[in-house]
Order: structure tokens, then C-alpha cells, then sequence
């Protein structure tokens, strides 16, 4: 909807890591939400935008809100589709799966926004049903790169006091990759400060109805009547219902693309929309505060009237 | 004198409609050389906010929000589109004020049964209406009105107008998951089928007020709010969302024709994606 907004210039050149900037990012980042494992060092291409390089930012200028953003206005849940890693990658004349591992990058700066602007739940759309017809190579690629991922961010997740949740159609997921998410949802559970929820072959119209099965099994156990069905019981079922807050007040999507791809159906009910022109990978802190100013600007309304 | 002169601007005006027409027609045929919409949606957004920065009575927005939809209407007919469905009143609509309630209803009334008129555009271009929503929540006036109209116009096939009055998308899922329940009780008390918990996507659409329809290719909200107010909320999930900053009544041939560019241009680029996988 926003297709003639466009967001500030980020044209990024891909760089090696070079081990002085590494260092430096690490002295900075040492109170910083997450860092960087140190495995990572100098593997496979140093994507971090040029901008955090060249800004100079102390860990007490982290925590502030950036002018223009107001701490009462800001939303509690924000929902993203992660879009144009492939894009990203093919404009660099990379393979598809180095977009991917940039995307991961941006998405750490995005976590690590969320916890120290006070944001309470952060919902990514990692992989679609429909991404399932994608090549299998990329497919395992993915899979592969989120279960390392979770591994390897785990200790610095939980350290930071963030909840990990993963909802979607796990059956075709992996069983190494299932033990994974158990055991990661299993030790955050009971962290307050941000939830992370990961979609993973989720779909919102099966989500919808997976919530209607299992409300058809409530009628069929004699539980309910139909009558009594209605939006709050459908609201309970969904796979949601892991969190506090199921509806995404801001949701963002990248790349350019002006549509919301059956991500997050039923809850995107009064979700305000924001479409950035950037590729995910390069959309970073100035995008994400583009996106949190225009949410604040916004009157919502919610059908009533503003009087 | 005077009676000539008014005469003249009569025909001038008339003379510079038919070339805007000629113009407009002529504009339609190389678009539609490119791929086009089955379905659009729109949210009528922004009336008041047009009455107010016009200075204008309250209820005059909406009534300037009923022409502006008259000529999207045709602009989309004349285009070939199929299938328009219009967001005119949500069940969250009723938490207003119930003066600015009672006057939605009466103009929707109005509405409603000129659209039976010989002159009316349902007449024009063979339109079949459907009232999408929750139509036990409106007055029985209103209500009647509604399903004569449906009845009256159930023969045309041309085209096909969705008015979506007392509608809210997540209220459309309720009722849908409930005839599913209930679909699959009876069949289960008549012994067919066991497993009732074991419903599908195909038992669950069949049972939504717009399967009439298929789903928007796109959908344009007016007045630059970018969000679905649970409108559609199953069927657009792959329609382009376009959101022009013009307040509905301010809505224009430009702003549908944008929407139709980018359409086009997205479609052929999903389009190679498809081909591609």
C-alpha cells in the first residue's frame, strides 16, 4: 500500500568481515543484546550493513528510543516478512543461500531493537507452505541454517531473557530440527522480556483451521455446543495463543511487495500495514525506525470514530 | 439570449462528456491488452473526513462517497472486470454514534432500492448483487430491500457486485466454521462420515458467504490507511493492496488505472517466478 514510499538510500556493498571491525563490534556489543558467536569469524561473506560500522554508539545511546518515537506510542507486537533475501543475493551475484545468511544478520539488529525499545513480541515469518515448492537444495539450506542458528543463538537468547516460540506445520519439519525447537522452547519459556516467535511452515488459513478442528473435536467430546461457537473460541485455538498479545499491532513487510502472502490471517484483523521498498537484508535500524514512526502517526480507529 | 447561452453550455458539456468518454475508452482498450483483474475490492474509506474538509453536513460525505462508487462501478464494468466488492458497512460500524448509524441505514435504504430503477446501473450493465454479511444484525427494512435486490437480479451473469453491509471478515470465519461443524454432525449422525474433527480447507470455503467469488486480485482502501479492518481478511491474502491517499469520494479513473499498472506489472513478474520453479 505504500508502494510510493521509499525508504532511505541503502545501497550495501557485501564486505569480508575484517577482524578489526569485528573486534570493534564486539567491545561495543558488549552490552548489547546479542553478539556476535565467535565461530562466526571470518565464514562466509561479511554482510553488516556500512552504517554500523562508520556510527560510533555507545551501549547508553542503545537503550534510548531514537528521536521521534515515543515510548507510549510504540507497539507491542510486531509482525515481519522477511522478504528479498533471494533478490538481495542475485543482485550481488551471490548464491541464493548467502542472502539467507544475511537475512539472519538483519534479523539479529531487528531482536535486539525489540528488546531494548520495549517491544513485547516479535512474530518473523521464516518459511511459508508455499515455500515448500522451492528447490530442495535451497529448502534444506534453509532448515538447516534456522536449526544452527537456534543452537548456536540459544545461550545468548536466553541469557537476554527472550522467549522463543515456534508456530506452523511441523510434520514435514526434520526430526533433528524438532528436537531443536523442543529443547530451545523448553529453556526460554520462562522469559519475560521479548518473545520471539518464529513462523515455520505456518500458514494463517491453516491456522484457521487447524483452531476449527480442534474446536470440531470440543463439539464432538459433547464439550461445546455449536451454537456457542465464536470468535473468542477460535481465538483460543489458534496457534497464537502461545503469547499474551496474538495480534501484531505493526506489520512489516520488505522487498517491495505489496501483499501479505497468507501470513498471519485472522489476527492481522486491525494490524496497521507497512510495505518497505528495501530487501530484507538491507533493512535495518533506519527502516525499522521508518516503520515505527509511520505506526505511531497512524489513527486507529478500530471501525468506531474519532471524536 | 441568456436561454441560448445556456443552451450552448449545454451542448458543449455534453460535447466534452462524450469525448472524455471516447478518451476513457479508448484508454481501456490498451489496457485491457495486458492481463486484468477478475476481482476488485475496495474499502470505501474517508467520506466524513471529505465533508468536514469541504464544509460540508455530515451525511453529504457519504452521499458524494455513493457517486465516486457509481463511477468506479462503471469505470470497472466498462474495463470488464468481473467481480466488485464494496466494504459498506462493518459490524464494527454499529459502535458509532446512532444518529450517524440511523442515517448510514436510512441512506442505505435509499440505495438499495434504487438500485431496482430501470435507470440504475444494475439495469445498464446486467449486474448480479449479493449482500455479504451478518444481515439478521440489520432492520428488517433494510433487510428486505436487500434480499429483493438479490432476488431480482439472481438471473444476470454479466457481472457481479459483492456489497459487504453488517460484515466482518472474522464473523464470516465463525459462521463458516460453524456450518462446517454442523455439516459434518449430520453427516456423522447419519452415519457417513467418522471423523468430524477432520475438517478440511475445501469444508470450511464452501461455507463462506463469498465463495460466490473468487478471490481479489486486488485490493484499493481510499484515504491512505494502510490496513484491512477485517475485511476479507481469508480472501486477500494474495490480492496487491493498494492504498491511494485520496478520501473515497475524491477517488478517481486515475487511481484505478494505477492500481491496474501495478498489477500488471507485479503479475508478470510473478508470473516468471512460477515459471521458474
Amino acid at each position: 500500500m505504500l508502494s510510493l514510499r521509499v525508504g532511505p538510500s541503502t545501497s550495501f556493498h557485501s564486505r569480508r568481515f575484517h577482524d578489526r571491525a569485528l573486534e570493534r563490534r564486539w567491545r561495543l556489543g558488549r552490552d548489547c543484546f546479542l553478539s556476535f558467536s565467535h565461530h562466526r569469524r571470518g565464514t562466509g561473506l561479511g554482510v553488516r550493513s556500512a552504517r554500523s560500522e562508520m556510527t560510533t554508539f555507545t551501549a547508553a545511546e542503545e537503550d534510548t528510543l531514537p528521536d521521534g518515537l515515543q515510548p507510549e506510542l510504540m507497539p507491542k507486537h510486531v509482525a515481519v516478512i522477511m522478504d528479498g533475501n533471494g533478490r538481495w543475493a542475485k543482485n550481488k551475484g551471490l548464491q541464493p543461500w548467502d542472502g539467507h545468511r544475511a537475512g539472519v544478520e538483519a534479523l539479529r539488529e531487528i531482536i535486539e531493537l525489540c528488546g531494548k525499545w520495549g517491544i513485547q513480541v516479535l512474530t518473523v515469518f521464516a518459511f511459508s507452505t508455499d515455500n515448500w515448492i522451492r528447490p530442495k537444495i535451497e529448502i534444506d539450506f534453509l532448515l538447516n541454517l534456522f536449526e544452527r542458528t537456534l543452537k548456536s543463538e540459544l545461550e545468548t537468547l536466553a541469557k537476554n531473557n527472550v522467549r522463543i516460540s515456534i508456530i506452523g506445520n511441523s510434520s514435514k519439519l526434520p526430526k533433528s530440527l524438532l528436537k531443536v525447537i523442543n529443547e530451545v522452547e523448553e529453556v526460554t519459556k520462562n522469559n519475560t522480556r521479548l518473545q520471539l516467535i518464529v513462523a515455520v511452515g505456518y500458514s494463517g488459513k491453516y491456522d484457521v483451521l487447524q483452531a476449527c478442528r480442534g474446536i470440531a473435536q470440543r463439539v464432538k467430546d459433547g464439550e461445546i455446543e455449536v451454537e456457542e461457537i465464536d470468535e473468542r473460541l477460535i481465538e483460543q485455538e489458534l496457534e497464537t495463543n502461545c503469547t499474551e498479545f496474538p495480534y501484531p499491532d505493526l506489520l512489516i513487510r520488505t522487498s517491495g511487495e505489496l501483499r501479505v502472502s497468507n501470513f498471519l490471517l485472522w489476527q492481522l484483523a486491525y494490524t496497521e500495514l507497512f510495505f518497505a521498498q528495501e530487501l530484507w537484508p538491507d533493512f535495518g535500524r533506519s527502516g525499522f525506525i521508518e516503520a515505527l514512526m509511520s505506526f505511531q502517526q497512524r489513527q486507529r480507529r478500530f471501525g468506531g470514530r474519532k471524536s | 439570449m441568456v436561454d441560448q447561452i445556456r443552451r450552448m453550455g449545454g451542448g458543449v458539456s455534453q460535447i466534452l462528456e462524450q469525448i472524455h468518454g471516447f478518451a476513457r475508452r479508448c484508454l481501456f482498450r490498451v489496457i485491457s491488452m495486458g492481463p486484468l483483474p477478475t476481482h476488485l475490492a475496495f474499502i470505501m474509506d474517508g467520506n466524513r473526513r471529505y465533508a468536514k474538509k469541504r464544509g460540508l453536513k455530515d451525511g453529504s460525505g457519504h452521499k458524494a462517497g455513493f457517486s465516486a462508487l457509481m463511477s468506479m462501478l462503471q469505470y470497472c464494468y466498462e474495463l470488464g472486470i468481473k467481480y466488485v466488492t464494496i466494504y459498506a458497512f462493518s459490524i464494527d460500524n454499529f459502535r458509532r454514534k446512532p444518529e450517524e448509524v440511523q442515517s448510514l441505514m436510512d441512506l442505505l435504504l435509499e440505495k438499495i432500492k434504487s438500485l431496482l430503477d430501470k435507470e440504475s446501473i444494475v439495469h445498464e450493465y446486467g449486474i448480479r448483487v449479493y449482500f455479504i454479511g451478518n444481515l439478521a444484525l440489520l432492520s428488517d427494512q433494510v433487510r428486505a430491500a436487500a434480499e429483493e435486490v438479490m432476488e431480482a437480479t439472481a438471473k444476470n451473469s454479466r457481472v457481479v457486485l459483492l456489497v459487504c453491509v453488517a460484515y466482518n471478515s472474522t464473523d464470516e470465519i465463525v459462521q463458516a466454521v460453524k456450518r462446517s461443524c454442523m455439516n459434518k454432525l449430520v453427516k456423522h449422525s447419519e452415519g457417513g462420515d467418522r471423523d468430524i474433527e477432520r475438517i478440511q480447507l475445501v469444508d470450511v470455503e464452501e461455507n463462506m458467504q463469498m465463495s460466490v467469488a473468487p478471490e481479489p486480485d486486488i485490493l484499493i482502501r481510499s484515504s491512505g490507511e494502510t490496513r484491512l479492518s477485517n475485511f476479507l481478511l481469508w480472501q486477500t491474502g494474495n490480492s496487491q493492496l493498494f492504498s491511494p491517499d485520496a478520501l473515497w469520494p475524491e477517488i478517481g479513473l486515475r487511481h484505478l488505472v494505477w492500481a491496474i499498472l501495478n498489477f500488471q506489472r507485479s503479475h508478470s513478474y510473478l508470473e516468471k517466478m512460477k515459471k521458474q520453479l
